[in-house]
């Protein structure tokens, strides 16, 4: 299948002379939400602002639906939705002008009865003759996203589209980026809140220092880097842990009721057979057993400072 | 893929309906300003200088005042149309979205250009109140109203994209356009000057503008009428090399 968008050995060396990208290769399939974790200043937003044609590339190229994004930068953008990470809104246009201009702006003829059920969907149409600047900051970000989506378009970026945005709204954002994806949209998400791109992202690429780290399916990400936690619960608490089961680097927790092992799932041996073994040899009793997987953000922050 | 004409259309309606939401101001201050110069130079100085080439003095005036208006509003408002989403960010969507270069300028120095004509027009209107107008020639009057307006917008679109701050927003405006436009025989026949000064004046583009308004109303000259449509086109000419050079390099319009 063709990719939605294929950027390949993209570099972008900004005119102070810093590198914010280098040698970036990146497949988005079509259809699916993919979210791009890195922390700040890893070249997120530089990265989307060139897709979109923002920021000029210095190097490389990127296609979307085939079509090259300079040499026929109509086709790629017409498709391409933006929900920028700042709050960049126009203060005295009324929410109806600005969202119909955007659709105007991509080309579209108008279509009142659609923006409607873009505002409506956003629960904005109670406020679309008000003026922009009267509005709170939640309700702006709401606004650029009816912007992005007034014209129809096929692929949303949406760059930390959580930020300074409450749970009510998380929640509708969520959803109605769940049901654009029911409808074919593509979604490229950028988030620092981890739990998102765990919830949300079908695959998630990883970025730091202007480089793509990795890039997984969500849950081969986790099952493939998720250190596991094993935690043993014992009959009676003890405390201390004994000299004999020194090797596997054992903690205790709930006042020496537990026992936790840390393990690697991605290695030869858990070392889980000769840890029980050796629980019964010390004659340490358990009533219960059960692992806990480390979440996204734990691989997450194991990555980047892994790198720098 | 045919010309985004939605696109443009769309930036010229956003722009004119910010103009419209000042339209009081809009009107008012021009038709204030035409009326003091009207005060001050046509009866005036005007009592003094009864006719200048065989015009009377406050309808030999009315080419240039206009022209003053025309110059300054056309640059002040594509300049300020294009900087203040620079300024406040919300540039990205234009940048985003699958316009050309073209189309972006049709929209903002298209509306740009359509407000001073309207103004121009106003300041037309308000002069016929104090003075007996006559329009000899009025498709070339026409001619220089809608290419002055283009020209200038077009200019003001590249202070626009140019300027980093409001204060460069100002200074071309204020340090270089009035003082050539008082200076360019907007009100006094350049050939009332020393022969050295009259010289020196040939250098300054506004003269040419001047002028062949001028002829259009009363078929009196400073500089040929060829020759000043020669530079007005000219100068249209410079403004949208260097506009297409913008786009081609993206200069001050992404990083
Ligand atoms: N116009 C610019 N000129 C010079 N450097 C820039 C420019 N824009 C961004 N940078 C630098 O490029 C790097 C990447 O910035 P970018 O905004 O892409 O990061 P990001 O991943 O989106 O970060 P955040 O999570 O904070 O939004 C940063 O170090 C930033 O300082
Ligand atoms: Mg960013």
């Amino acid at each position: 299948m063709q990719p939605a968008i294929a950027v390949t050995g993209l570099s972008k060396t900004y005119a102070s002379g810093f590198a914010a990208l280098s040698q970036i290769d990146l497949e988005i399939r079509p259809g699916e939400i993919f979210a791009l974790l890195g922390p700040n200043g890893a070249g997120k937003t530089t990265l989307i602002n060139i897709i979109c044609g923002i920021a000029t590339a210095s190097a490389g190229t990127v296609l979307v639906d085939g079509h090259d994004n300079v040499a026929a930068y109509r086709e790629t953008r017409s498709r391409i939705g933006l929900v920028p990470q700042e709050l960049t809104t126009d203060s005295f246009e009324t929410v109806w002008t600005t969202v119909s201009f955007s659709r105007g702006l991509f080309g579209k003829p108008k279509n009142p009865a659609y923006v409607e059920q873009v505002l409506r969907d956003l629960s904005l149409f109670d406020k679309k003759d008000a003026k922009i600047i009267t509005l709170s900051g939640g309700m702006k970000r709401r606004v650029l996203i009816a912007k992005a989506l007034a014209h129809e378009p096929r692929i949303l970026f949406l760059d930390e589209p959580s930020a300074g945005v409450d749970v009510e709204l998380r929640r509708d954002m969520w959803g109605l980026v769940r049901n654009l994806r029911e409808s074919g949209v593509t979604i490229v998400l950028t988030t620092h809140y981890i739990e998102e791109a765990e919830e949300m992202a079908d695959r998630v690429g990883v970025i730091s220092g202007g480089r793509i780290i990795l890039v997984e399916d969500k849950a081969a990400l986790m099952q493939k880097l998720g250190r596991k936690r094993l935690v043993i619960e014992l009959h009676s608490p003890i405390e201390t842990v004994p000299d004999a089961l020194g090797s596997y680097g054992l903690t205790l927790d709930a006042a020496g009721a537990e026992l936790v092992y840390t393990y690697d799932t991605r290695g030869e041996r858990t070392g889980i057979t000769s840890l029980l073994a050796d629980l019964k040899s010390a004659d340490i009793r358990f009533r219960d057993l059960r692992t806990e997987q480390s979440s996204l953000e734990d691989i997450f922050v194991g990555l980047v400072s892994h790198r720098t | 893929m045919t010309m985004n004409t939605h696109a443009a259309r769309a930036i010229y309606l956003f722009e004119m309906g910010r103009t419209r939401r000042t339209l009081l101001q809009s009107i008012v201050s021009p038709v204030i300003s035409t009326c003091l110069y009207f005060v001050v130079f046509g009866s005036a100085i005007g009592s003094r200088i009864t006719e200048v080439d065989g015009v009377s003095y406050g309808a030999f005036i009315v080419p240039g005042l206009i022209m003053l208006s025309l110059l300054t509003q056309s640059i002040s408002n594509a300049s300020f149309g294009i900087y203040f989403p620079r300024f406040t960010g919300t540039i990205y969507e234009v940048l985003s979205a699958p316009i050309s270069p073209i189309e972006i300028m049709l929209g903002y120095v298209g509306a740009a250009a359509t407000k001073s004509i309207i103004l121009g027009v106003i300041i037309l209107i308000t002069a016929a109140f104090f003075v007996p107008l006559r329009i000899e020639h009025p498709v070339v009057m026409l001619l220089f109203l809608v290419l002055t307006a283009v020209s200038f917008s077009l200019f003001g679109f590249l202070i626009g994209i140019w300027a980093d701050g409001f204060e460069k927003l100002q200074v071309i405006p204020l340090l270089i356009i009035t003082p050539l436009t008082f200076l360019g025989g907007s009100f006094y026949s350049i050939d009332m000057l020393p022969p050295f000064w009259r010289n020196v004046t040939l250098f300054n583009p506004v003269v040419y503008l001047v002028s062949g308004f001028r002829w259009s109303f009363h078929g009196v000259a400073d500089v040929g009428i060829g020759l000043s449509l020669a530079m007005t086109l000219a100068f249209l000419g410079v403004c949208l090399a260097v506009a297409t050079w913008i786009f081609k390099t993206g200069y001050r319009l992404k990083t």
